[in-house]
């Protein structure tokens, strides 16, 4: 933990410890953790899903006539940077400053709506010229892996709006930053297999 | 082709499906109404509806709630038997050129609802109570880490039983198998709202039971006694912990395959299609990767409930208490590496096919450890011979038999001889009827008294 000033923090230090020990005994980490491993068993599905079908266009376009590095390249910089100020948002909430918290917050948000709007902006693209779900194998396992990690960050949107009126209502209490902490978990575990999806989908198939 | 027609609401369920025409299931239904009707005529009258509410349906209490799943279980099990004498029924009439008394599509529905109601409701319905009931006793805890998300759990296993049961009145169900291979089981060969329901009905029991396995982890990991360590926990809490593991790494792999069918059926895609670059290998290896496991995830409790029984009616520590451990262990790491050999015939290859049978061979290692054990925990113990004495016994035998026919049909060429055959379908109702239920009826008689307060009469 940083060193804080202990006579400005004291009621939070007294808060936080009591936090700390709690998360101890709390079983919810440890639980939320397991949950990510299962979903990660999705992600794996899919992904190996991909690994079979990506390669059968159908006689429809691949992968080099529909995606454009430079798009992605930004849309991944927006889920990158969400991940960095979720950070800084911890990092004040431990501090318990809480009007810190909530900018950092609402940043991520606003990053990872960026994300999405991209995302689905791609999607109806795709979809306008002849490259829906529904036109080979490759897209359709496309769109599985990818919508599905586009679905987990919509619902991680809706998770942290929900949080920043909670916080707004209740302030940093141990239940919020229990909320906190597991929504940090989920964010960070979207980040990695979003540079699992741009590595595996985006990457590879451009050079 | 018929995606176009879905309904966004309905699906492709219309008015249409409901089966007037057939007199078996007309009279079913009837029958069913009356019964149903009785029992809700019986709570009214005996004023059972707020007692029911408060203290089981909204109850979080692990042990209700695995007595729930216990009677959930016996209910479709119900279900699930009649199935099965409807299918042997039909078998013995429609032989010599004979029709039978069942349609084609009624017995392809009942053949695939006899599968899925009893691996999904009644198998999994039964380990997963007792892992609830007992587990968390065993191990000092007043109950499951998250006692809410538990009664969800159940609650969706319900949800997903009655859909099957609603089918069988209202449209149909699935024609195709209880694992739905495609591409029979995709929109163009399966054009009616059986196979959705089949989808929807798998898909929220099969959620449910990925957060009852994360539910029961966190509390096995978390919630034990102060001072229990692992190696301290009853071989009963080390099975649960296994089966649960295998729980959550199997089950989303279930989630993920029956969404992408699900996305073939509704929106056209073609993962498991026949044209468009779809290619149907991928759902049988990717079903049978949850499915293998899920075998395991049916089996291993038992090997925890028939350890504690052998232990308690033969006055004796259990033989090989560590040695029982890292069988389980074995087991669980093994059932993953064994999927293939669910479709030796289906064109893998000789080296695949040796690599996939010499894996299932070695799970009769891990096993036969286990049986050792248990024998040698009988031997020159003082056995008294009461009732779970009597299933662990009926268990040692058929489970042994059904497991060496599983070291049989592990031989590929063998299996090209045996695969559709009543030798495999034999095979893996010796080691579930054999080996899953006698141990729940044994986990039944042995833990009835903590259950109810009294002991089931022997005679």
């Amino acid at each position: 933990m940083t060193p804080l000033d202990s006579t400005q923090l004291a009621p939070v230090m007294v808060v936080n410890d009591h936090d700390h020990g709690a998360d101890h005994d709390s079983p919810t980490q440890i639980g939320f953790w397991i949950y990510l491993m299962s979903d990660c068993i999705i992600f794996g599905a899919l992904f190996a899903t991909y690994a079979v079908l990506g390669g059968r266009y159908a006689g429809g376009p691949g992968p080099l006539d529909l995606f454009e590095p430079e798009f992605v390249a930004v849309e991944t910089a927006l889920l990158l940077f969400s991940s960095v100020t979720f950070g800084l948002a911890m990092l004040q909430a431990v501090k318990g400053n809480l009007n810190r918290t909530l900018v950092w917050l609402a940043v991520t948000g606003v990053l990872g709506a960026g994300f999405i709007g991209m995302e689905l902006y791609e999607f109806r693209h795709l979809i306008h010229i002849g490259a829906g779900p529904d036109r080979s194998a490759f897209l359709s396992a496309f769109f599985a892996l990818v919508g599905t990690h586009g679905l987990h960050v919509t619902g991680g949107i809706i998770w942290l709006v929900t949080l920043m009126v909670q916080i707004k209502m209740h302030g940093l209490i141990d239940a919020n930053m229990r909320r906190l902490a597991t929504l940090s978990m989920f964010w960070h575990f979207l980040d990695l297999i979003w540079i699992g999806v741009f590595s595996f989908v985006y990457l590879v198939r451009l050079v | 082709m018929s995606i176009e027609t879905i309904s966004p609401l309905f699906g492709r369920l219309s008015l249409d499906w409901i089966p007037y025409q057939e007199p078996i299931l007309v009279g079913t239904f009837a029958a069913v109404a009356i019964g149903g009707f009785a029992v809700l005529v019986l709570m009214t009258y005996y004023g059972l509806w707020g007692s029911f509410w408060r203290d089981w349906v909204t109850s979080v209490d692990h042990k209700k709630i695995g007595i729930m799943y216990m009677v959930l279980g016996f209910i479709m099990m119900v279900r699930g038997f009649a199935d099965a004498l409807m299918m042997r029924a039909q078998q013995a009439l429609a032989a010599g050129g004979a029709e039978g008394y069942l349609p084609q599509h009624h017995f392809d529905q009942v053949f695939t609802a006899h599968g899925v109601i009893m691996i999904f409701f009644v198998a999994m319905a039964f380990v997963t109570g007792i892992m609830n009931f007992v587990m968390p006793t065993q191990i000092g805890a007043r109950d499951v880490a998250f006692p809410f998300l538990n009664n969800f759990s159940f609650w969706m296993t319900v949800a997903g039983a009655l859909l099957v049961n609603i089918s069988l009145f209202v449209g149909e169900f699935a024609r195709v198998g209880w694992l739905a291979f495609p591409p029979l089981s995709g929109a163009s060969f399966s054009t009616g709202p059986g196979m959705d329901y089949y989808l929807w009905s798998l898909q929220i029991a099969g959620v449910g039971t990925t957060l009852s396995g994360i539910n029961l982890i966190a509390t096995i990991i978390k919630m034990r006694a102060p001072g229990m360590k692992m190696m301290d926990m009853p071989v009963f809490t080390w099975t649960a912990l296994a089966t649960n593991v295998l729980i959550v790494a199997a089950f989303p792999v279930l989630t993920a395959t029956l969404a992408l069918l699900t996305l073939d059926r509704y929106f056209g895609m073609h993962f498991f299609t026949n044209d468009f670059g779809g290619n149907p290998m991928m759902y049988i290896n990717l079903i049978w990767i949850w499915g293998h496991p899920e075998v395991y995830i049916l089996i291993i409790p038992i090997f925890g409930v028939i350890s504690e029984v052998v232990a308690t009616f033969s006055g004796k520590p259990l033989f090989g208490y560590k040695t029982m451990v890292w069988a389980t262990a074995c087991i669980m790491v093994l059932s993953f590496i064994v999927w293939l050999h669910h479709f030796f015939t289906m064109g893998s290859g000789a080296n695949v096919n040796t690599f996939f049978g010499i894996t299932t061979m070695i799970i009769a290692v891990p096993t036969g450890v286990k049986i050792f054990n248990w024998l040698f925990t009988l031997y020159k113990g003082r056995v008294r011979l009461e009732l779970p004495m009597y299933w662990t016994i009926g268990f040692l035998v058929t489970f042994t038999i059904g497991g060496m026919t599983g070291v049989l049909l592990a031989v590929p060429p063998v299996d090209f001889q045996l695969h559709n055959t009543l030798f495999l379908v034999a095979h893996f109702h010796n080691v579930i009827i054999g080996g899953v239920v006698f141990g729940v009826y044994a986990a039944v008689t042995y833990w009835w008294p903590k259950a109810f307060g009294f002991k089931l009469n022997d005679t």
